[in-house]
């Protein structure tokens, strides 16, 4: 090695699901290489989806990804009941949201408290952070619990929960048996409010990059369970047009696929890309904190990201309220679905992001070919560009210093790795 | 001195990981008697071994990961595999009936770009494991209980039995007898608190197989209830599909 080049090497990166690598080289002040590379041991989902049921989907995509399980299975079912011409009853759509808030409480609150925080406030970890703020973390264990507890209602468990069939659910709860979870979300709409305000004070790094966002949307409500796919630069379709739209390239650095809008180039997808898409769409209670703390779309500052996503706790919150408020046990748990011969597209917004599938079955309800897209597959490009963007600008940070905020800044991403592969190794080679 | 304890991931979907940080009530207290040394999905810190105790999930897939359990095991007084990956190689193990170089150009462009193996396989197939928790995920009560188990240096009670006993005890309906509807309870571990047939489902067998499964039996109820053995043979293929309890009774059928 040259004697004017210094190296900062990261193995792997903490805090998120998965492992990766970075290394850039830096010559006279300028990066003239770059590398980013995530690394989980490949799957085969797609594969070995190939030849099961159709109503299998649900349970085994679940497995791409604990953290985030509830996605998988909504955009799953939503595909299936989409080749098979099925809709569902409203009133099934609506608990489909509520378990989705439970998803988004407590992927959200684990994200902000235990992975994210620790990073603004110079901690190991969120265990670590509670000696130092019992409260502060106590709270978000509480708010996690919530939306646990939402999910394990719905679902029988926190992780992988059971209920969910193509069609609708093995079974609906009673309202009593729901009823129980009514005081415990008035106190986390309380946590989640005072969470908006302890994320917003935190020392934030200016980062602002101009991104194409985007993300599900509705007409009437912030899309959660479904939606057009919109962007912020005037993208408006369809979600069954998903391929026309996106290409997916597999490069040698990396076993997560990259995704690009055609012709175009790197996109974002998660909380961002969602509140700059829907921002006006937000529960009020949600959007009146959001205009407190001084966030408004666009939000480009990837490190306000966890700003975002305590507002999007709020409305979670307040929305799982709303419609537990309104509960009345449905009629039916489940339409029934019989197998068609085609394609159909399911994508729904996990807590990371859009997460696209598609499935062909035969006339016996085999699936033929499986094509699944997570949003940290998508957000590949704007984390490196990211990366890039930060170490253009904080050369003159020491190895140390410059390695912590490059880890921070893809954990602005909340990068569920699993879902698409694994994490960060960080070799810096200065001149 | 506090005993350490380390968290190490392969390939998996990190739900039984992230049951540790589900425990929220027993979280704080649990790092308050064991130091967590390593446990990268929760913190930066990162120490080298020996550690009092290592808690591994998910299945070695790829020819780096075999030699890192080996290492690893080597780190570890005690050695705990967690979950279905870790303990009968996931629902990924579906690739050992398959060509996987068949699987991966079905999914990567240049798939040689990739470095695995043809097969995904439990800890146990290639180290020494001390005990194991089932499920995917697994209970995060046996979790806690294990946990607390060998901190008092007593043996963790992880229990063998079919979902069955566990069904009667929650006062489920037999979804087997009563609707007809293919349950896997019969042969199954417990653990999981017999959910699915409480949501009016069959059991999918995630925790795996119990003590000396009667899949033979279980196809004669199977069949009573108008479900054929080729579909016994596929549910027995699937969460736990490397489990050599279900794979030769899936072959035997």
């Amino acid at each position: 090695m040259p004697s004017d080049i210094r190296r900062i090497g990261v193995d792997y990166i903490s805090r998120v699901e998965g492992e990766g690598c970075l290394r850039v080289a830096v010559r006279d002040g300028e990066v003239t290489e770059y590398d980013f590379g995530i690394f989980e041991p490949p799957r085969f989902f797609e594969a070995f989806m190939r030849g099961r049921r159709f109503t299998e989907a649900p349970d085994i995509t679940a497995r791409i990804c604990g953290i985030c399980p509830v996605a998988y299975q909504m955009s799953s079912v939503q595909a299936m009941e989409s080749v098979c011409g099925v809709t569902v009853d409203p009133e099934i759509d609506d608990l489909r949201r509520l378990l989705y808030c439970g998803e988004w409480i407590e992927s959200h609150v684990l994200h902000m408290y235990l992975l994210h925080a620790p990073d603004f406030l110079g901690y190991e970890s969120g265990i670590a952070l509670a000696a130092d703020f019992p409260d502060e973390v106590g709270r978000g264990l509480r708010l996690k619990q919530t939306g646990n507890a939402i999910v394990a209602a719905l679902g029988g468990r926190e992780i992988h929960p059971v209920s969910v069939r193509v069609g609708g659910f093995h079974r609906v709860p009673t309202r009593k048996e729901l009823e129980p979870l009514i005081p415990r979300l008035e106190q986390a709409r309380d946590d989640a409010l005072a969470t908006v305000e302890w994320v917003a004070a935190l020392p934030m790094p200016e980062a602002d990059r101009d991104d194409e966002y985007v993300a599900l949307v509705s007409d009437d409500e912030y899309a959660i369970l479904k939606g057009r796919i919109r962007s912020t630069r005037g993208i408006d379709v369809g979600v069954e047009q998903w391929n026309d739209l996106f290409v997916e390239e597999h490069v040698a650095r990396s076993t997560a696929l990259h995704s690009r809008i055609k012709e175009r180039g790197l996109y974002q997808v998660g909380p961002m890309a969602r509140f700059n898409l829907s921002e006006e769409l937000l529960r009020p209670v949600a959007l009146d904190a959001a205009h407190r703390v001084g966030l408004a779309a666009p939000c480009t500052n990837p490190f306000r990201s966890i700003v975002v996503r305590a507002v999007e706790t709020v409305h979670a919150v307040d929305l799982a309220l709303d419609l537990l408020d309104r509960y009345r046990r449905p009629e039916r748990p489940a339409v029934p679905v019989t197998p068609v011969a085609g394609t159909g597209h399911g994508a729904s917004e996990a807590p990371r992001g859009m997460l696209y599938h598609r499935y062909e079955i035969d006339a016996e309800g085999r699936v033929l070919d499986a094509q699944i897209v997570p949003p940290t597959a998508q957000n590949q490009g704007s984390i490196e560009a990211d990366l890039l963007h930060l170490v253009e600008r904080n050369l003159e940070l020491a190895d140390a210093d410059l390695q912590h905020l490059l880890e921070q800044s893809i954990r602005n991403y909340d990068p569920c790795i699993s879902c698409s592969t694994h994490f960060l190794r960080l070799e810096v080679d200065r001149g | 001195m506090k005993p350490t304890l380390a968290v190490f991931k392969f390939a998996s979907c990190d739900g039984c990981q992230l049951s540790i940080l589900d425990a929220e009530d027993h979280l704080v207290a649990i790092a308050g008697a064991i130091d967590i040394v390593e446990f990268r999905e929760a913190t930066t810190r990162s120490e080298p071994g020996p550690y009092t105790v290592g808690l591994v999930e998910g299945s070695v897939t790829t020819p780096h990961d075999a030699l890192r359990i080996r290492e690893i095991r080597d780190q570890c007084a005690i050695l705990v595999t967690i979950g279905a990956c870790a303990t009968s190689g996931g629902i990924q193990a579906l690739r050992n009936a398959a060509d996987v170089e068949e699987f991966a150009a079905q999914v990567y462009a240049n798939p040689e770009y990739l470095d695995v193996l043809a097969t995904s396989t439990p800890i146990s197939d290639h180290v020494k494991v001390d005990y194991a928790l089932y499920g995917c995920p697994v209970s995060i009560d046996q979790l806690v209980d294990l946990v607390t188990a060998l901190l008092a240096g007593r043996r963790p009670s992880i229990p063998n039995h079919p979902v069955c006993i566990e069904c009667k005890r929650r006062g489920s309906t037999c979804v087997l007898v009563a609707p007809g509807i293919p349950c896997l309870g019969p042969v199954t571990r417990t653990g999981c608190g017999a959910i699915c047939p409480a949501f009016g489902r069959g059991c999918y067998g995630c925790f795996g197989p119990s003590s000396y499964p009667n899949v033979a039996a279980l196809a004669t109820a199977w069949e009573a209830a108008g479900v054929g053995r080729q579909d016994l043979i596929e549910a027995l293929r699937a969460f736990t599909v490397g489990a050599p309890e279900f794979a030769e009774a899936a072959r035997a059928l």
